[in-house]
């Protein structure tokens, strides 16, 4: 369904039907997060994905149009680029080891010591929260700043600009 | 010629998967000309990445890594791996900030070109260069 | 906007429970999934409805821009003085045995629930910030057109 999504998303011309399909994507991603037992993440991709990134599509087509123009040229050259790609990314899933095994390289390394030591150390029962903000909380801090710096980033794009050209008419 | 190995196919299915998913978004990104549409692309190509890593630490067996409130962990419990899924939850509330990032540029781009096809901004992009060049080389005559 | 009369009446039920709903996910991060991002995520959201389906002007009046500006740069100074606290009282940055020197655990706790107060308040502010600095432009087509 996933995949049925994403093509529905090349194939229409409608962006209206484009910021759609994509809170479709996103709570049918969510869907199978929690499938794997990311319940924290797939909380976030539903009230992020679905919620406000579909507003602030709808928000961006009301400024700009409605409907793409039908492509120009032709998608030979991206299709072959997408399909080198993505053969030399399954090549590299070879050697990868099988789906939910316990010994894989990703299970044995860290994680299993933030398994252990959280317990006593942190007493927290969500072990996702006791790592975000405890272990790694140099991480998060960076990720907020990049949050505010993004923020910062549209109001100069989008409300700054405009003042500050209003304020210079003023002055001349 | 060697029979398939159905249980190496089954464990390796789901990044194929999302393989197939990124590459579906990254073709959106270079194929389409629109500019939108390009960032919806962006966004599927990113939701794929997340979804192959949060499998990554999917342990058969396991639950989510939440332990019991009274905090008595049985050690037959399996959990999941928490660490991408902290990585993965922070990138998500990033992605959408850089996301909004995109969708302002692309605002701006629509008031300043009055498109938000690619190839029409590199046309009128092109006018603009050869007028300052004519312009340039105006000046240049003059003094000449 | 007098025709959208069940949406307005709904949108006022909900707004409360969607606000209750982020703080619960706030202060609850701990215990069951949830923490500072999704909540943040879930509070802006109940100012985006509102500003949604009432207008802009309302939703402005409740939550004037300038307040979400300075939620944004709040959050990270929170979560900045929670570190360099830790740094005052002798113990590394972000070290939260530096909250509760006699209990770790207990620090802990105190730390994880004001960093993730700090990570909460600066997504709130900056998504809506975003959502005020999207739709306070003037839209080039009017709502006929979709």
């Amino acid at each position: 369904m996933l995949v049925a999504t994403a093509l529905a998303v090349v194939r229409t011309q409608s962006l209206f039907a484009t910021a759609m399909l994509s809170g479709v994507f996103s709570l049918l991603s969510a869907l199978l997060l929690v499938v794997l037992d990311a319940v924290d993440v797939a909380f976030t991709e539903a009230a992020v994905g679905a919620g406000i990134s579909t507003v602030l599509m709808l928000g961006t087509l009301a400024l700009t149009r409605r409907f793409e123009s039908a492509p120009s040229h032709s998608p030979a050259i991206p299709l072959f680029v997408v399909l080198v790609t993505g053969a030399t990314l399954i090549y590299g899933t070879l050697d990868m080891p099988n789906f939910g095994s316990a010994t894989a390289p990703a299970q044995v390394h860290v994680a299993p010591e933030y398994l252990e030591r959280s317990v006593h150390e942190i007493g927290v029962p969500n072990i996702v929260t006791a790592i975000l903000a405890s272990y790694r909380g140099f991480d998060t801090l960076g990720e907020t700043a990049v949050v505010f710096t993004a923020g910062i980033g549209v109001l100069l794009l989008l409300s700054g600009l405009r003042r500050r050209r209003r304020n210079k008419r003023e002055d001349v | 010629m060697q029979a398939i190995d159905w249980e190496f196919v089954v464990g390796h299915i789901n990044y194929w998967l999302f393989i197939v998913l990124m590459m579906t978004g990254f073709y959106i990104v270079v194929a389409k000309g629109n500019l939108v549409k390009k960032i919806v692309g962006l966004n599927i190509f990113q939701t794929a990445v997340f979804m192959l890593y949060i499998s990554i630490g999917k342990v058969t067996g396991g639950t989510a890594p939440i332990f019991p409130l009274d905090m008595n962990v049985d050690p037959a419990v399996v959990y999941s791996n928490p660490l991408p899924h902290v990585l993965i939850l922070t990138a998500i509330v990033v992605g959408i900030a850089t996301t909004s990032l995109g969708l302002a540029l692309i605002v701006r781009i629509r008031e300043e070109y009055g498109t938000i096809e690619e190839d029409e901004i590199l046309k009128i992009e092109k006018e603009m260069a050869l007028q300052d060049v004519r312009q340039h080389s105006e000046v240049i005559g003059e003094r000449g | 906007m007098r025709h959208h009369l069940i949406l307005r009446v709904i949108t006022k039920l909900l707004i409360g429970s969607i606000m209750l709903f982020a703080l619960y996910v706030q202060f609850h991060g701990d215990y069951s999934p949830g923490g500072g991002f999704q909540a943040g995520v879930i509070m802006a959201v109940a100012f985006i409805i509102y500003g949604v389906v009432f207008s802009l002007d309302e939703a402005q009046r409740v939550l004037p821009p300038w307040v979400v500006h300075k939620m944004a740069a709040l959050g990270v100074l929170i979560y900045a003085a929670t570190g360099v606290y830790s740094l005052f009282v002798g113990y590394g940055f972000l070290d939260y045995t530096a909250l509760s020197p006699d209990y770790p655990e207990k620090g802990q706790h105190y730390g994880i629930l004001l960093v993730e107060l700090g990570v909460g308040v600066t997504v709130t502010g900056v998504m809506v910030t975003i959502y005020y600095a999207f739709t306070s432009r003037t839209p080039i087509m009017d709502d006929e057109a979709w």
